[in-house]
């Protein structure tokens, strides 16, 4: 695995579009459900069977682009839009930036060109409203917008621990959910079932979902998640998991904690699942909003994701600002001594 | 008289001694035959826990007041008759300066506190649940505590790709006991709260078999030549949490240690 990925990097130098679309690792899927004569594997349980490795990576944005005004890309579309992702992803960073800081994405593999994805000829990944775009937020959702700009504008991104972004602090990846949007990267799962849990795995910091199948009471309101709770019913041949006491401290596109989310999972192909997800929140939206995305075979197995352990990016950069602010003091002082 | 029992003791303990796991007085059940699978696997599917004081120090010890002063009663360790076979961690001598070092530094060494990843096999027994997942190719074994998670490879039995917290782990079935090994740590980690520890070299042997519809026999023996001078092993019953409303809850500890860990850094 390592080595694939080094000896990518060598090759992705000068050639990068030409290993992406040679590779082989793309599967279409236009996102229509099932066709109908796939017959589902099943577990030894009887249910159908999704286990295996994962991945929803996708260039394809969870809202229609204001110039596009239909629902599919054609072939030669969605090549040239992932041609021109690829390109831009592998560019590099600028000396003495902030992005150059980052590692990049494309020496480790982990820009998209390079992993298995799942491609989409959608122009969206809403499917509802209509339009592949959110509904209008309501005026409860835009005053709690409000208040987070507010609070953000009186508090330095670097102040503390706490004022960095959920990632950064290694709290909780947008890939983990729900709903499952893709992470940008590594945007991996891993799913097991036995006869009463369907447990996925985000690969992002490790976050384990368990979904119990055994039809047990909603749970109290008063506990709170950063993923909710989860409860999960077959729908025929398909897995419906409904998630409430999410506690909204990782909101999906200005989400509060009445946000509930369904999901459903329907394997289509060997090597794909229909992933499609609705969203309930009335604190937000005066109407529910649903999107679809393939989820796309992968190759195992995935690694620890022990992002908190080495998570030197945070304090150093705590360090820094810190370091930054006295060197200031002084400097200052030393401009009034001199004057 | 005196003379009398003591024979007859130590006769009992010739008796018993070979009989390793009645040591601990948790013997299988004779009468036990664990359910099975829909796959026709020994059934170790459920919500497990530990309930021992092994997670302050797997090795026996009285109780003693613990090293944050405000906790009082709450923070002092209760004392515990320890989970290791034969009593003794053998350590070599400098391993066992270094264990007695972490004791002292225990604060801000252990590094549970810091919220990372337990290892194994301390993430078993410490004081909170886990639930084993038995799928068609993998296991897997998920944590509470930091949402710890390990998936043990059945069929593709592989090295360890790279070092991790939580190892690289591959099982088998030996009858009725799932034998998981485990290798590919970072050194990283700790047994319990009391320094005990090990180097990257360490390799763990878990035995695990139902003993009953709520019990499991856990069983781990530890091999790390550059901290041990021989294998050695632990062993504990785990009990299943039968309440119908069991779930592995969130525990995402790095909120919590915040402050602890970059407090110093703030504006």
């Amino acid at each position: 695995m390592v080595h694939r990925q080094l000896n990518l990097r060598e090759i992705v130098s000068g050639m990068l579009v030409g290993v992406f679309l040679a590779s082989g690792v793309v599967t279409e899927i236009s996102g229509q459900a099932g066709s109908g004569d796939y017959e589902v594997p099943r577990t030894a349980a009887g249910h159908p069977n999704l286990q295996g490795f994962w991945t929803n990576q996708t260039y394809i944005s969870l809202e229609r682009p204001e110039n596009v005004d239909k629902a599919f890309y054609t072939e030669e579309e969605v090549s040239a839009l992932e041609e021109g992702r690829a390109v831009n992803e592998s560019a590099q960073t600028t000396p003495g930036t902030i992005p150059d800081v980052h590692y990049d994405f494309t020496q480790f593999g982990l820009d998209r060109s390079q992993a298995t994805f799942a491609r989409n000829l959608r122009t969206s990944l809403i499917v509802d409203p209509s339009n592949g775009r959110l509904p209008r937020m309501n005026a409860e959702g835009l005053a709690r917008a409000e208040a987070v700009a507010e609070h953000r504008s009186r508090v330095g991104r670097w102040d503390s621990a706490q004022a960095n972004q959920l990632d950064d602090r290694c709290m909780i990846m947008r890939g983990a959910g729900p709903p499952m949007l893709n992470a940008g990267y590594n945007s991996n799962y891993q799913i097991i079932q036995n006869r009463d849990y369907v447990m996925i795995l985000v690969e992002m910091i490790h976050d384990a979902r368990i979904i119990p199948l055994d039809g047990r009471s909603a749970p109290p309101e008063r506990v709170g998640q950063w993923m909710g709770l989860a409860r999960g019913h077959w729908d025929g041949d398909t897995l419906v998991v409904n998630t409430t006491n999410i506690n909204g401290q990782n909101p999906i596109n200005g989400s509060s904690q009445s946000m509930t989310v369904t999901e459903r999972f329907t394997r289509v192909s060997d090597d794909a699942i229909d992933y499609r997800f609705t969203v309930d929140d009335p604190a937000t939206w005066d109407r529910s909003w649903t999107a679809e995305m393939p989820m796309k075979k992968t190759i195992g197995p995935m690694f620890e994701h022990a992002c908190h352990e080495g998570n030197y990016g945070l304090y150093n950069t705590l360090v820094g600002a810190r370091l930054e602010e006295r060197l200031e003091r002084e400097t200052s002082l030393r401009e009034r001594q001199r004057r | 008289m005196g003379t009398c029992l003591k024979k007859f003791a130590a006769f009992c303990l010739v008796l018993l001694w070979p009989i390793g796991v009645i040591n601990l007085g948790i013997a299988q059940e004779r009468t036990y035959i664990p359910t099975r699978t829909a796959a026709g696997e020994p059934d170790l599917n459920g919500i497990w826990q530990a309930n021992n004081n092994a997670h302050w120090d797997i090795e026996a010890h009285s109780a003693s007041a613990g090293p944050v002063l405000v906790l009082g009663a709450l923070g002092a360790m209760p004392g515990g008759m320890g989970i290791v076979e034969g009593d003794n961690i053998p350590y070599l001598p400098d391993a066992l300066a270094t264990r007695n070092e972490h004791f002292a530094n225990r604060l801000d060494r252990d590094p549970a506190i810091k919220c990372y990843l337990p290892g194994v096999p301390r993430a078993t027994y410490m004081p909170y649940p886990f639930q084993i997942i038995q799928g068609a190719e993998h296991i897997m074994i998920v944590h509470e505590f930091a949402g710890a998670v390990r998936t043990i490879y059945m069929n593709e039995h592989t090295a360890a790709p790279a070092d991790s917290w939580m190892g690289w782990s591959n099982g088998h079935w030996d009858g009725n006991t799932l034998v998981i090994e485990t290798e590919g740590f970072n050194g990283m980690t700790w047994f319990d709260r009391a320094g005990n520890h090990h180097s990257d070299a360490l390799r763990v042997v878990e035995r695990i078999t139902r003993r009953s519809e709520g019990t499991l026999i856990y069983e781990a023996t530890m091999e790390d030549p550059n901290t041990f001078s021989r294998s050695w092993t632990i062993r504990m019953p785990l009990y299943k949490r039968i309440e119908t409303n069991a779930e592995i809850l969130e525990f995402r500890c790095v909120e919590f240690v915040e402050d602890l860990i970059y407090g110093q850094l703030q504006k």
